[in-house]
């Protein structure tokens, strides 16, 4: 699979990444060129073979429903740019 | 004293002969003197460090110590260390002082260890040469014109260079082992699962595992023993028991056996590192061990399985750096998606935009199924293999690196001659299994890693391994000439 | 042309637990805005997410209840997409492998007939912040607090025909998630809301028709409303000759109209995969039968039960069972004094009334079950009237007080001492010697005026029936 410039654009907007348009070509050249090493895997076939979604075969471990956490919102927004009466501050979003 | 193991400088401060705040700043001395031109810190904590070891020194006068109280450390600027800097050698975290410890490095604190600072890494942790940081490439010490690996290059080369009595790393797929291999040190990555996630900058998730950079396995087994064990704030962190990795250091290896995967010797190994090998399997013979040759015949899908693995859990573990709460946020931002694709536009270096761009396509609609699907299930071929060779062998060795360390700049153009130089490694962390590097010699005047492979949770087995082979070499002892 | 118009809900339920789905941060409403947002909550770099065992054990609960298919393993997958209320820029939710699946919920229409409606799925999932978007110098101002509440969104088949089926469906999924204890119920909280997927076709067309999603739904009012709206305006369209586009909708009360939303308009890719940071949730089948010994009689066995213990009407029953907790308060009542009908009347009436006329919940109604039960006992025992009982009622609802102290306050007691039934009758009778004369010759009618005089005249206190019998003892009939 070659991805072209429109490619880019559409997956670069999709992951919300500022991509410069002098950089494109160098991206789909670079993406492209990963893809074509990724696309080995068809040679195998693997039908029948249960996808492996983590190394170790186990099952979720669960918690109590207990409340273990404090109020940290000020020791944790030290860590933000943009913050006003305890919210985090973010350009309007319109719905 | 920088030339002393942790095992050596803990008997040291023990008996007294010096303090851990004499060490701390002996360590201290030295980055300063040499990390200027080797660039494997980002951050150095001179008066935390230096508190840490006062706090230490009390602690061992007391009886109360433990092997790594007092022991300068240096942490990957991947573990998130609370009030302190870190990075993940990203422009996104050049302004985060991580508001938490990760649990290892609660570990570390609570034995009483002394954290030097926070080392140099490939952007978050995507690089193998340490080229993609945002505070500049790591030198290897052996060579200044050559890259120490990565992603955990700053702590091998402060490891090698002696700037650092020991160091964490972490591996996605090969970033202890590669710049371990690279620098001439000993470096271990423990089975997925046995080390807690919690506080370590996720890279790919189900890939991701801590371990530790060390001169020595014996070292390796007491900094592993710290950090390892389950976790109640990491859901893939098994409770499982810690077993004490020094006791078994000195097992006998008599009818040990071992696995040559012919895959892994055959073209593309360059011939220095070929020898090395050859004359590491020799040891291992006159040690009593049984030499067998195997097969993992998927081995070399290992690298394209990975680069869709990889990149597609990281393409989603990195969305929360968005400028909102953390991090990097763009000036004067028009709108809300313009605060999203600058704040990450500008904050993420191209590797890093290159790898969430791969992941972002891999899952999206319409290709899942061709990449995502399809690469779990090679992983699962992958992770097979490894199991069928488990049957009939006790370890599996192999060249840790295909080539020795290459010059800066030499792969930067190119990615997948980068991806390349991983192809040794990455299989391990696809099946999640345990692996080491250690120092097996040296080709034109670099070193040469011998990888030692394990199965599930056997890191006790493979630090036995690596103690005895380095009981009777001492290619471990080794330090670059300049850092002597 | 006539139109058929098929709807199926998403109900998004949140889980009554103490702490969130993924962390030990609280859940608890109405904090101060981001102080219930822990490290996990917020995102942060290295954190990571461990599954709370009361939200599996919820919603096995519910699948139970619903005749599902409880999934012995069930699998967290991320839902990708950018919004400032979701911080780590994926939400973690269930996809291909939910933890219920195929169960059914028989609802009942205005003519007391049911239908059976299918549940397709109900899955896990972690609820997102809030986004404040008044008086912040133009900017929107995010609350996490919210970020990790438990929800279980329950996706129905499509097989409502009527916004009053959706209602009919919605109120029954409230009320079994309120008996179960799952869920709160508080749909001015959120605690429970819905989004309809709606369409139309021309009446005996097989296929559906294309279908616009609903969102923001908060109330049984306003699903019966945006669901007509909607499906006016698809008709509408389709009889002009238009299309209709699939796309999200905003219901918007104020205006009683549904709009489309921009900020949707894009096509989502959500890059849904199994969350590498949990592993698969097991359920075992012993574990599963824990889960059903807890759970509690549901609306329609409880219904059934009220006919036939207590002898209630299907409507009363009904009514009574719409709750949980109307239906322990009306067994606390019963129970009480002895009589379910009479219990079932002033809970389904007085009680309901007085309920709606305040605008408050049965939990916080100021006349507890005891004291409505205490009440009615004394009407059992003759102690007070029925009309002196109304009387009474409003008294303990304005809180003077329960009903045996009112009785005395106010002295109600009913007057059963005969002697002075008999001398205030004896007056009466001395004082209206034509009406005498009258009853005597066979003007029964007469009666009632007789005992209403002696009820004028104590002030309501006396026994009717009592005087009665005395009246015509009296007089010799």
């Amino acid at each position: 699979m070659s991805l072209d410039s429109a490619d880019v654009k559409k997956i670069a907007h999709l992951a919300r990444l500022a991509v410069d348009e002098q950089d494109i070509p160098g991206y789909a050249h670079n993406l492209s060129n990963i893809l074509a090493l990724v696309e080995q895997m068809s040679a195998v076939s693997t039908d029948n073979v249960t996808p492996m979604a983590h190394p170790l075969d186990e099952i979720q471990r669960l918690r109590d429903d207990v409340v273990t956490e404090n109020d940290q919102r000020d020791h944790f927004q030290q860590a933000a740019q943009q913050v006003e009466d305890g919210l985090y501050l973010v350009p309007q979003v319109i719905e | 004293m920088h030339q002393m193991t942790i095992a050596e400088l803990a008997k040291g401060l023990q008996k007294g002969q010096f303090s851990s705040e004499e060490l701390t700043r002996a360590y201290l001395q030295r980055i300063k003197q040499f990390d200027a031109e080797l660039n494997s810190y980002i951050t150095v904590v001179e008066e935390q460090a230096i508190a840490q070891a006062k706090a230490a020194d009390q602690r061992l006068a007391k009886g109360d110590a433990v092997a790594l109280t007092g022991i300068p450390l240096a942490q990957k600027d991947i573990f998130c260390t609370n009030g302190v800097k870190t990075s993940c050698a990203s422009k996104m975290l050049d302004n985060f002082i991580a508001p938490y410890d990760a649990t290892v490095i609660e570990r570390f604190n609570q034995a009483g260890a002394v954290m030097l600072g926070k080392t140099n890494m490939d952007e978050f942790a995507m690089g193998s040469s340490n080229e993609t940081s945002f505070y500049g490439p790591v030198k290897n010490p052996w060579n200044i014109e050559t890259v120490p690996g990565g992603s955990s290059g700053g702590s091998a080369a402060a490891v090698a260079a002696r700037l650092a009595a020991a160091a964490t790393g972490t591996d996605t797929g090969g970033s202890i082992r590669q710049p371990a291999a690279l620098c001439g040190i000993t470096g271990i990555k423990p089975t997925y699962g046995r080390v807690s996630r919690y506080g370590m900058i996720a890279f790919a998730s189900s890939l991701d595992q801590a371990g530790v950079m060390t001169q020595t396995a014996e070292d390796a087994a007491i900094m592993l023993g710290a950090m390892a064990g389950f976790d109640e704030r990491d859901s893939t962190c098994l409770d499982k028991a810690v077993p004490d990795y020094t006791a078994t250091l000195n097992h006998d290896l008599k009818g040990l056996k071992i696995g040559l995967p012919k895959e892994y010797f055959a073209e593309g190994l360059d011939n220095g590192v070929a020898t090395v090998l050859e004359a590491a399997i020799e040891e291992y013979k006159k040690l009593g061990a049984e030499v067998v040759e195997i097969s993992l015949p998927n081995s070399a899908l290992s690298v394209p399985a990975y680069y869709v693995v990889a990149p597609a859990e990281c393409s989603s573990n990195l969305s929360r750096f968005d400028g909102v709460r953390f991090g990097y946020r763009c000036e004067d931002p028009n709108d809300l998606e313009d605060l999203y694709k600058r704040s990450r536009g500008e904050g993420f270096g191209p590797e890093v935009k290159r790898r969430i761009m791969i992941g972002t396509y891999a899952l999206s609609a319409g290709y899942y199924d061709a990449y995502y699907l399809k690469a779990q299930k090679i992983r699962r071929l992958i992770s097979d293999d490894f199991k069928q060779a488990f049957k009939n062998v006790d370890v599996i060795m192999a060249p840790t690196a295909p080539t020795t360390a290459f010059r800066i700049g030499e792969k930067t153009d190119d990615p997948i001659t980068m991806y390349l130089s991983d192809i040794n490694t990455i299989a391990v962390n696809l099946a999640g299994l345990p692996g080491m590097s250690v120092p097996a010699g040296f080709s034109q005047a670099l070193p040469v890693g011998l990888q030692i492979i394990g199965n599930y949770f056997d890191e006790a087995r493979l630090l036995n391994v690596a103690h005895k082979y380095q009981q009777i070499t001492d290619w471990h002892k080794q330090i670059p000439a300049a850092y002597k | 042309m006539e139109w058929e118009t098929v709807i199926g809900l998403e109900i998004h339920t949140q889980l009554a637990t103490k702490s969130k789905i993924f962390s030990g941060a609280a859940t608890a409403y109405g904090a101060e805005p981001n102080t219930q947002a822990c490290a996990v909550d917020l995102g942060l770099p290295g954190v990571l997410p461990v599954l709370n065992r009361e939200v599996v054990t919820m919603a096995a609960k519910f699948g139970l209840a619903i005749g599902a298919k409880v999934a012995p393993l069930s699998v967290f997958a991320r839902k990708n997409y950018f919004y400032p209320d979701l911080p780590k820029g994926y939400q973690i939710s269930q996809y291909e492998l939910p933890i219920v699946e195929h169960g059914t919920l028989e609802i009942e229409l205005e003519d007391g007939t049911t239908k059976i409606i299918g549940v397709t799925r109900a899955h896990l999932e972690e609820d997102a912040g809030k986004s404040l978007h008044e008086d912040f110098h133009g900017m929107t101002g995010i609350d996490l607090n919210r970020a990790g509440t438990p929800l279980l969104e329950i996706v129905s088949e499509p097989d409502m025909r009527s916004a009053k089926e959706a209602v009919a469906y919605m109120k029954k999924m409230h009320s079994l998630v309120t008996y179960l204890g799952i869920s709160d119920g508080n749909m001015q909280e959120g605690s429970f809301r819905c989004d309809a997927n709606v369409s139309v076709r021309p009446k005996g067309q097989k296929e559906f028709g294309t279908r616009t999603e609903l969102k923001n739904i908060n109330s049984f009012r306003f699903v019966e409303r945006a669901i007509n709206f909607e499906v006016e305006r698809q008709i509408d369209v389709l009889e002009s000759g238009g299309k209709i586009i699939q796309e999200t909708r905003l219901y918007d009360a104020d205006k009683d109209e549904t709009r489309s939303m921009r900020s949707k308009e894009e096509a989502m890719d959500y890059r849904y995969f199994p969350d590498p940071d949990l592993l698969p949730v097991a359920i075992s089948e012993k574990q599963l039968a824990e889960v059903r010994n807890t759970l509690p009689e549901l609306p329609d066995a409880k219904r059934q039960r009220f006919m036939a213990d207590y002898g209630l009407s299907r409507d009363d029953a009904g009514q009574l069972t719409a709750d949980r907790m109307t239906a322990d308060y009306f067994e606390t009542v019963a129970g009480k004094c002895g009589d379910a009908k009479l219990a079932a009347n002033w809970v389904n009436t007085s009680l309901a009334g007085a309920l709606n006329k305040d605008g408050k919940a049965i939990s916080a109604s100021p006349v507890s079950a005891d004291m409505l039960g205490g009440m009615l006992l004394r009407i059992k025992d003759n102690t007070i009237s029925g009309k002196l009982a109304k009387e009474i009622f409003e008294a303990m609802w304005q809180g003077e007080g329960d009903a045996d102290t009112i009785i005395d306050k106010k002295g109600l007691r009913q007057i059963t001492d005969t002697g002075a039934i008999e001398t205030v009758l004896d007056e009466i009778i001395a004082a209206n010697p034509q009406q005498v004369e009258q009853l005597k010759a066979g003007k029964d009618k007469l009666m009632g005026f007789f005992v209403g005089q002696v009820m004028k005249q104590t002030g309501g206190k006396a026994n009717p029936g009592q005087v009665n019998e005395l009246l015509k003892k009296k007089l010799g009939l």
